[in-house]
């Protein structure tokens, strides 16, 4: 069995090709430096927001204390891998589940719109979240992480209900997603109002899309949604690639669209009540980094899923970089960061599609 | 050779019953032309025969099996449809989309086999798309497009293409230009093409056999020669039209002049 990597004869052959008896595989060829460079910008950025601070730690120090090598100072151990290094991890996986559940969401929906944010489901998430933590109160919290799909999983299914079987208009999809979101928000802000002050701080904390005071003890939670769902969707990338035609031409390729579409919303859906449960609601990130991605390595979902995830991660890392120094010491949440951002984004693509 | 044919075949949208227990056979290694007026049920049998829209009664066959029991990743390598008017995602390039029609084709394993490639740069040479191959398809003309379109279809290497009015919305050398393909791709390798078409002419010069429905029924079924007159013109489109021979190929050529008389309606000239 004999690997070939076969960058084809012509100039300008647009894929890399992997073939051997077992497997063959094609990725467009900007996919791989791009990945590389962006995996690298994320780490510089995780070095050197974990190296910031009250008490700075230098960049190589903090590869050093990471990677269990000796530095001369007994504190980076505690201040590196106890504080901040759990935070960065959150940040990151946060940010990688919501790039890949933009990008199926949008892939999904044919819609350059759609985001686990503006579409309302990590509202939803949100939701059954703080009422387990303020009404229900004493939930063990590997409970919350479940509960939190369990609303989101409902706000999806209403928004398929509402707004995506009778005809996929872009607009409306957007509109009962902010409706449903705006009413998850209010019944959110009621629940906030009315509870114990102890409990609704606990529930803000997170609430508030922030990966601030994040530990191990969020981190670990978090990892078997992304190590069960992130490969899943790139198995489902075909698919994607396939619905993303329109589903009569996806039926008509032999795709069992019923069944595909609808794992792939689970996937997406999965992958965003996670992060809610996670870091709250961080908004935006799952809308742009599809985006970047897709002008990075084009719209291929074999390539871009992962690019979407990569890219997603680096925002999320470089927003709350952003959000920790810009006013330090005082720290702005990281969800205020990648908002401010992201909103003018929406708005742009919100009047590129209405001209669209 | 695969032949698609329709038994009692009923068709309906919700509450509205469109094509009520139809019987038509396509002939296989042809080029079939479905008309008839705007509601008559064309695009709907189209959807009917490449399993889009479930059958309320009856069913379609191919080669004798029913449609819509085949596992749907084994029709859809013998048997080819492209929807009306289909979108591109934005920036996708035309070798991408062409690539997609390898789907039936590829497992989780085997993604992009050798098969894969080579069918993928026939269907792209057979259309003339090799050298638009990496420029995106929303960046190109109508007619191109739906090149690029039918060439996807063509990748997928079925012995049956059915197109869903592949000619609208092109102007008439984007129309010629499609229309050629299709007989060329009829006659050079054989596939049996089924198509939804609006123009007459069309049909009755790019299409051996012609089924005419009105109504959710079929009026005609045949040869263009043989079933193309001023009479079937009167009862399936309601025109009064000359056919005459077409002067270089003899094929009937239609020439509508007004609307039939009709009892109700329309007392101005």
């Amino acid at each position: 069995m004999s690997a070939e990597i076969a960058p084809s004869s012509r100039a300008a052959y647009p894929w890399i090709t992997l073939r051997t008896r077992l497997l063959s595989l094609r990725v467009d060829r900007r996919v791989p430096p791009v990945l590389a460079l962006a995996l690298l910008a994320t780490l510089a950025a995780m070095v050197v927001n974990i190296g910031v601070g009250e008490y700075p730690v230098p960049p190589l120090d903090v590869v050093r204390t990471v990677l269990g090598l000796p530095t001369g100072n007994e504190d980076y151990s505690f201040i590196v891998n106890t504080l901040r290094l759990p935070r960065m991890l959150v940040a990151a996986l946060v940010g990688l589940a919501l790039g890949v559940s933009g990008a199926i969401m949008q892939g999904l929906t044919r819609n350059p719109l759609a985001d686990p944010g503006i579409l309302g489901i990590s509202a939803g998430a949100g939701l059954v979240a703080v009422t387990l933590i303020v009404v229900v109160r004493n939930v063990p919290a590997g409970i919350i992480p479940l509960a939190a799909f369990g609303g989101a999983v409902t706000i999806a299914a209403l928004i398929y209900l509402l707004a995506w079987r009778g005809g996929d208009s872009p607009i409306r999809l957007i509109l009962v997603g902010i409706g449903l979101g705006a009413i998850c928000g209010a019944l959110t802000t009621l629940i906030i109002t009315f509870g114990d002050i102890y409990d609704v701080q606990r529930a803000l904390i997170w609430l508030t899309g922030s990966v601030y005071g994040r530990s191990w003890t969020e981190f670990w939670p978090l990892v078997p949604w992304i190590v069960v769902f992130v490969p899943l969707a790139l198995l489902l990338a075909r698919d994607l690639n396939a619905l993303n035609l329109g589903e009569d031409v996806a039926r008509g390729l032999g795709s069992p669209v019923a069944r595909r579409r609808g794992l792939l919303l689970l996937t997406a859906v999965a992958l965003a009540a996670a992060t809610v449960a996670a870091a709250g609601t961080i908004g935006f990130v799952g809308l742009m980094a599809p985006h970047i991605a897709r002008r990075l390595v084009g719209p291929d979902h074999n390539g871009l899923l992962f690019t979407a995830g990569v890219i997603g991660a680096l925002i999320v890392v470089a927003a709350d970089l952003v959000g920790r120094t810009i006013f330090a010491p005082i720290e702005l949440p990281v969800g205020l960061v990648t908002a401010v951002v992201g909103a003018p984004f929406f708005i742009y693509l919100l009047w590129r599609t209405r001209r669209g | 050779m695969s032949t698609l044919t329709t038994q009692n075949l009923t068709l309906a949208y919700d509450q509205a019953t469109i094509i009520d227990g139809m019987d038509v056979t396509i002939p296989s290694g042809q080029i079939t032309a479905l008309v008839g007026p705007n509601g008559c049920g064309k695009s709907t049998l189209l959807r009917g025969l490449a399993r889009l829209l479930a059958p309320r009664g009856g069913a379609a066959y191919l080669d004798g099996k029913a449609i819509h029991h085949l596992p749907t990743r084994e029709l859809a390598k013998q048997l080819g449809i492209l929807p009306q008017s289909p979108v591109a995602p934005e920036g996708l390039t035309v070798r991408e989309l062409v690539a997609q029609g390898r789907y039936p084709h590829q497992s989780w394993f085997q993604q992009w086999a050798a098969d894969d490639e080579s069918a993928v740069n026939k269907a792209l040479a057979l259309t003339g798309m090799l050298e638009f191959a990496d420029r995106p398809v929303d960046a190109l003309s109508g007619g191109q497009r739906q090149r690029a379109w039918i060439a996807m279809t063509l990748a997928q290497e079925t012995a049956v293409i059915l197109l869903d009015e592949p000619t609208t919305f092109l102007d008439l050398s984007h129309q010629i230009e499609v229309l050629q393909l299709l007989e060329r791709l009829n006659r050079a390798q054989g596939r049996t093409i089924v198509m939804v078409v609006h123009d007459l002419n069309h049909a009755t010069r790019h299409a051996s056999h012609v089924v005419a429905l009105k109504a959710g029924a079929v009026a005609a079924s045949g040869p263009p020669a043989d079933i193309v007159t001023p009479a079937l013109l009167r009862a399936v489109f309601n025109v009064e039209a000359d056919v005459v021979p077409d002067p270089r190929t003899g094929v009937p050529l239609c020439i509508a002049y007004g609307l039939a008389e009709t009892p109700d309606e329309y007392d101005e000239t």
